[in-house]
């Protein structure tokens, strides 16, 4: 493995090798010195060129307790905004001998393009409508933790599902190991075409939850408001909101996920949040470690065979 | 070709790990505080049937936990990637205990070197003592252990397997010896 581009193009082998790594890298998070060696001496690169705070902040704690060097660059104060393309920058930050890339970009392709112009692994932080992997391994892994294992289970994903790189990673690592995906939310935000990877497409809350074992809510996009393809938040959160009542359709022990941050209200009501269903924290601490096994993965090892 | 010879026997590591036990003992007046941590992945079953002796001998179970050294090693930019399994020890499993770390082969010394290092992440025991199944020889740093099972002076040429039943369905150690020809391919 050179890169994280995608999680479409990963084998079933190559997914639970990542997971069991991650899980592995769980127990380092409750130590009293945090930081194993491993990637002394190695330089990454978080090149963020979107807003985030949790991913970004969780690559850097990641490459931190596995004691690699950090640099985080931003769209503004960088150079980028002095007209530089993205090339440009990569090259220059190649040049100063950085061992792994950290990419996240609003165009979709943009790690893949990187990739094809560095020697050093590329990860994918999210890029555009495409892909975000490290949260689909984050996902896998939390529900792995909680259910034992994904196969037979039936899982809800909920949202604007057309937009979602969320979705997208999900759906591709929950059909690898094994469970029955479902996808609701607004007609307009469901693309019929996942039909075709089996995935079950329903405008229908209640079909999508019922006698769900995992529901992952999608963030709801208000940037999108305006776009006319979603009704209004009040509406929303009547139809495709997860609430104690849309909640009590699913299976007795259905747990629920949140990419976050999280609209509370909106998607998702706050007592949601706070109850014992919800496994949004494990989610965040779980995504460090994935995020660790990564960068070890792919930086933490000479040549592969 | 491959020359075995069996160093071994079911029998001789039971013998071996039971004297271990007794010498764990009556180095450290009992099992009061004392861990055994053993080394991913042979070094664990070691540790486990020790502590089930440490049991018999004293009525006393001490702590027991796992220690993969994956991410500690010296030579990670030299060979491939290979992934980590589980490391049960925690804090308190370490901090001011006495430990005795498990391993089944002691050679140049370099994964109780990583092992060392990896502890003191951990917390800052009051002792650590090493326990080996086979000691081999050819060190290659200042290490050597307080309980050996078998001492045998090996060439760099030799391997020395050691199969446990929780892992390879067999109890037994023996050694290989490969051909010259086979070394300089």
């Amino acid at each position: 493995m050179q890169d994280l581009l995608d999680l479409e193009s990963l084998s079933k082998q190559d997914i639970i090798g990542l997971l069991d790594l991650s899980q592995n890298m769980v127990e380092i998070l409750d130590r009293p010195i945090k930081k194993v060696p491993t990637l002394r001496g190695k330089a990454i690169v978080n090149l963020f060129f979107e807003p985030s705070t949790r991913t970004r902040n969780s690559f850097e704690l990641a490459a931190k307790y596995l004691s690699a060097d950090v640099i985080n660059v931003q769209k503004s104060g960088s150079s980028v905004e002095k007209g530089e393309t993205l090339w440009d920058t990569a090259r220059n930050l190649a040049e100063m001998a950085v061992d792994g890339v950290v990419v996240r970009h609003q165009v979709s392709g943009v790690p893949q393009q990187l990739a094809d112009i560095l020697d050093v692994p590329v990860i994918n932080a999210g890029d555009g409508s495409h892909e975000h992997p490290t949260q689909g391994l984050l996902d896998a892994l939390t529900i792995t933790q909680a259910k034992g294992s994904l196969a037979g289970l039936k899982v809800a994903i909920i949202g604007d599902v057309l937009h979602s790189r969320v979705a997208r990673s999900d759906i591709w690592v929950f059909l690898a190991l094994g469970a029955d995906v479902v996808v609701s939310g607004p007609p307009a935000l469901l693309p019929q075409k996942y039909e075709e990877f089996g995935v079950e497409v329903t405008a229908d809350l209640h079909r999508a939850l019922t006698d769900a074992d995992v529901i992952q809510v999608l963030r709801l996009q208000r940037e999108r408001q305006s776009s006319k393809e979603l009704p209004s938040l009040w509406e929303y959160h009547l139809r495709w909101g997860i609430t104690s009542h849309s909640l009590s359709w699913a299976h007795p022990d259905a747990i629920v996920l949140h990419p976050g941050p999280q609209n509370r209200g909106v998607e998702i009501d706050s007592e949601i949040i706070e109850s014992s269903r919800s496994r949004i924290l494990p989610q965040v601490r779980n995504g460090v470690a994935v995020r660790m096994a990564v960068l070890f993965r792919l930086l933490g090892g000479g040549h592969d065979e | 070709m491959k020359h075995r010879a069996l160093l071994m026997d079911e029998d001789a590591i039971r013998r071996a790990l039971m004297r271990i036990a007794h010498e764990i003992v009556e180095h450290n007046h009992g099992v009061k505080n004392l861990t055994l941590v053993g080394i991913r992945r042979r070094g664990v079953p070691l540790s486990e049937r020790i502590a089930a002796n440490l049991m018999a001998i004293e009525n006393e179970a001490p702590d027991v936990g796992s220690l993969d050294i994956g991410l500690y090693r010296d030579d990670l930019a030299n060979r491939p990637f290979s992934p980590v399994n589980q490391t049960s020890i925690r804090a308190q499993m370490v901090d001011r205990k006495t430990i005795v770390l498990v391993d089944d082969v002691l050679f140049t010394g370099r994964t109780v070197r990583a092992a060392l290092d990896a502890l003191s992440d951990f917390g800052r025991p009051t002792a650590i003592q090493l326990a080996v199944l086979i000691d081999r020889g050819h060190r290659e740093l200042p290490i050597r252990a307080d309980y050996v099972g078998k001492n045998i002076p090996t060439s760099r040429l030799e391997r020395i397997h050691v199969e446990v039943k929780e892992i390879d369905g067999i109890d037994r150690v023996y050694v290989e010896k490969m051909d010259v020809a086979e070394e300089t391919e």
